[in-house]
């Protein structure tokens, strides 16, 4: 019986990799839009937040530029909700629902199905990002002026790989802390709010304080995208561009081959010792 | 020829933590296991909750490493080839609640299908013939969040079989499914097996009537161990020799069961409280032995309301081994075995 067992090939095993993060990504970008309540939880209750900042800002006189950092900071809350509750909790749900010894029998890799998590995840949240751009742009009349239109595609590309591998990277994390990493995500979502700058110049932090603040890839990534979407705000910015781009590279880098290594951890503790994939207990 | 499952002295053991100041404890899961599978078959593993049987199917499906001996599926070792096992085994188990409950049931089967690398296409059409045998190509457009828990484990088992697998693991299918269900499943798997005379199932359950319906050769497991293994009849076969009887008695109080101890002839005897009377299952050595039970119970004014002399079923079998009956080990079991349900 086993001789006639065909190993996949090389070409097939990539084919497989590719297959696999596409039918990951698919309850996504497909599913999740099915859950109509994201249009209020995900659109309304940013925009809300942002009006609040806005007003602010008006009522003390701050830069006019300041209304469109807030604007480009509410949408991109929906990436960081959206690592820390949909991508850094996955793989505990998925063990509890019983999806993770199903993953890790397969024959695909669980790199793989991180993958596609994170980039279903991207997907449907840049869908959420734009209508809360598009509508906080709309509402406060935000004049957008892109300085450098491929330079900003990359920026945004670098930022997003570098965040969703944190994502990934985490997920393994709080599958290994289990209930303990529910409390870290809590207390992790207003501070970064803060010290990554979502709503006002992280320059305004210091420089030690937004340079530690940067190990959050949305930190650079945002200041980055302000300086090359609002030509005046270069005054505001945090560091030159050019180096944003080279430490949200870097970023990417470590935080990927974080993902993978603590996954591969995660997948040798789960079957010596057999908890990881247990839900029962 | 190469079996489909080995297993050579094959133990498990977990380290369950305690508190802080406490060393972690030892709980042995599986102990000492060697047995052998041949392709084409369907080996039933036969024991109460906690006796090994998922810990056994987590080891062969890779999902677990072994504390010491060798495990082999289609000659591969489970540790060393777990990549060579993956593309040709699958998994269903009782009770899941895989896959996405936002997504449909076709969406969901075709997602597990991409992860063993079949084109969607084929994808579709095994989905479309496996649901139409099952019974549910009504609803392959239904959330699977909107299936009822039978359908839901129906999704499952086509699940399971969606990829062709030359191993295929069945842990408990048949779980909290009503008796119609469970049927259609049962009946399913058995075609399934007659017209993939190749392939290979092996199925967990504490179901006598399940292990005895479908499976061509039983293992019987308890507290880690195969007490047992063999055809379901050449393992009732072995009691045949005994005697073996039904009562209904009137008195549910147990004091007479001392009496009935110290009966010569009575191999084994298990006393189950119901509703208003008792249900006294007898193993006796010999026909003859009947009379002094009756005595006994005559003395203690117990009144028999229904005497059957039967066939020995594998619960007989079970008790005869164990020397109690499965409810009662599970009734009294405080979750020995951390990874069974």
């Amino acid at each position: 019986m086993a001789t006639t067992v065909p190993i996949l090939p090389k070409a097939s095993a990539w084919k497989l990799f590719f297959k696999t993060v596409f039918a990951r990504a698919y309850p996504r970008v497909v599913g999740q839009q099915r859950e109509k309540s994201w249009m209020f939880f995900d659109i309304f209750l940013p925009i809300l937040s942002i009006a609040a900042y806005v007003y602010v800002y008006r009522a003390i006189g701050a830069p006019e530029e300041y209304i469109g950092f807030v604007v480009m900071g509410g949408a991109m809350t929906a990436f960081w909700l959206n690592v820390l509750w949909s991508m850094s909790s996955q793989l505990y749900w998925e063990k509890e629902q019983g999806n993770l010894a199903l993953y890790i029998m397969s024959p695909s890799s669980m790199m793989a199905i991180l993958l596609g998590m994170a980039l279903g995840g991207m997907l449907a949240t840049l869908l959420r990002a734009s209508v809360i751009l598009f509508i906080g742009g709309w509402l406060f009349q935000v004049r957008f002026v892109v300085v450098d239109f491929w330079l900003l595609i990359l920026v945004f590309f670098l930022t997003m790989t570098a965040l969703y591998g944190l994502g990934m990277m985490s997920a393994s994390l709080f599958l290994l802390l289990s209930r303990e990493a529910w409390h870290l995500a809590n207390l992790a979502q207003e501070p970064i709010y803060l010290i990554s700058g979502f709503y006002f110049p992280v320059k305004n932090l210091g420089f030690w304080i937004a340079l530690g603040a940067s190990l959050i890839p949305l930190t650079m990534g945002l200041d980055a995208m302000r300086q090359l979407i609002f030509p005046s705000a270069t005054q505001f910015g945090f560091l030159d561009v050019r180096i944003e781009v080279i430490g949200l590279a870097v970023l990417c880098i470590i935080f990927l081959l974080g993902a993978r290594l603590l996954l591969n951890y995660m997948e040798k503790l789960a079957i010596q010792e057999g908890r990881l994939t247990e839900s029962r207990r | 020829m190469i079996l489909a499952i080995q297993t050579n002295h094959l133990s498990r053991i977990y380290k369950i933590r305690g508190g802080k100041k406490n060393s972690p404890k030892e709980l042995v899961a599986l102990q000492d296991v060697s047995m052998e599978v041949h392709p084409g078959e369907l080996f039933g593993l036969l024991g109460p909750n906690g006796a090994g049987k998922t810990t056994l199917i987590k080891i062969l499906t890779t999902l677990l490493a072994p504390t010491s001996g060798t495990a082999l599926v289609c000659g591969y070792d489970v540790v060393k080839e777990a990549h060579k096992i993956r593309p040709i085994i699958n998994m269903v188990s009782g009770g899941e609640s895989s896959g996405y409950g936002l997504l449909t049931v076709r969406e969901n089967l075709w997602m597990f299908a991409q992860f063993y690398g079949l084109s969607s296409k084929e994808a579709n059409r095994r989905i479309a013939q496996l649901l139409e045998v099952v019974g549910l190509s009504d609803r392959i457009n239904t959330k699977s969040s909107d299936l009822s828990t039978g359908l839901r484990q129906k999704m499952n088992i086509v699940r399971g079989f969606l990829t062709d697998p030359q191993v295929l693991f069945l842990d408990e299918p048949t779980l909290g499914l009503d008796v119609g269900a469970s049927r259609d499943v049962r009946r399913f798997i058995r075609q399934w097996l007659d017209d993939h005379p190749e392939r290979t199932i092996l199925l967990t359950t504490h179901y006598m009537a399940e292990a005895e319906e479908l499976c061509d050769r039983v293992a019987i497991i308890n507290q880690g161990r195969v007490l047992a293994c063999d055809t379901p009849a050449s393992l009732k076969h072995h009691l045949q020799r005994e005697a073996i009887y039904h009562l209904e008695v009137s008195q549910v109080e147990n004091h007479y069961s001392e009496h009935l101890k110290a009966i010569q002839g009575i191999r084994k005897f298990l006393l189950r409280p119901r509703d208003g009377y008792a249900v006294l299952e007898l193993i006796l050595d010999q026909d003859e032995t009947l009379a002094a039970v009756v005595n006994a119970l005559t003395q203690n004014k117990v009144r028999i309301i229904n005497l059957q002399k039967r066939e020995p079923t594998l619960e007989d079998v079970f008790v005869d081994l164990v020397g109690k009956s499965m409810e009662d080990i599970e009734r009294g079991n405080n979750g020995a075995n951390p990874s069974e349900s």
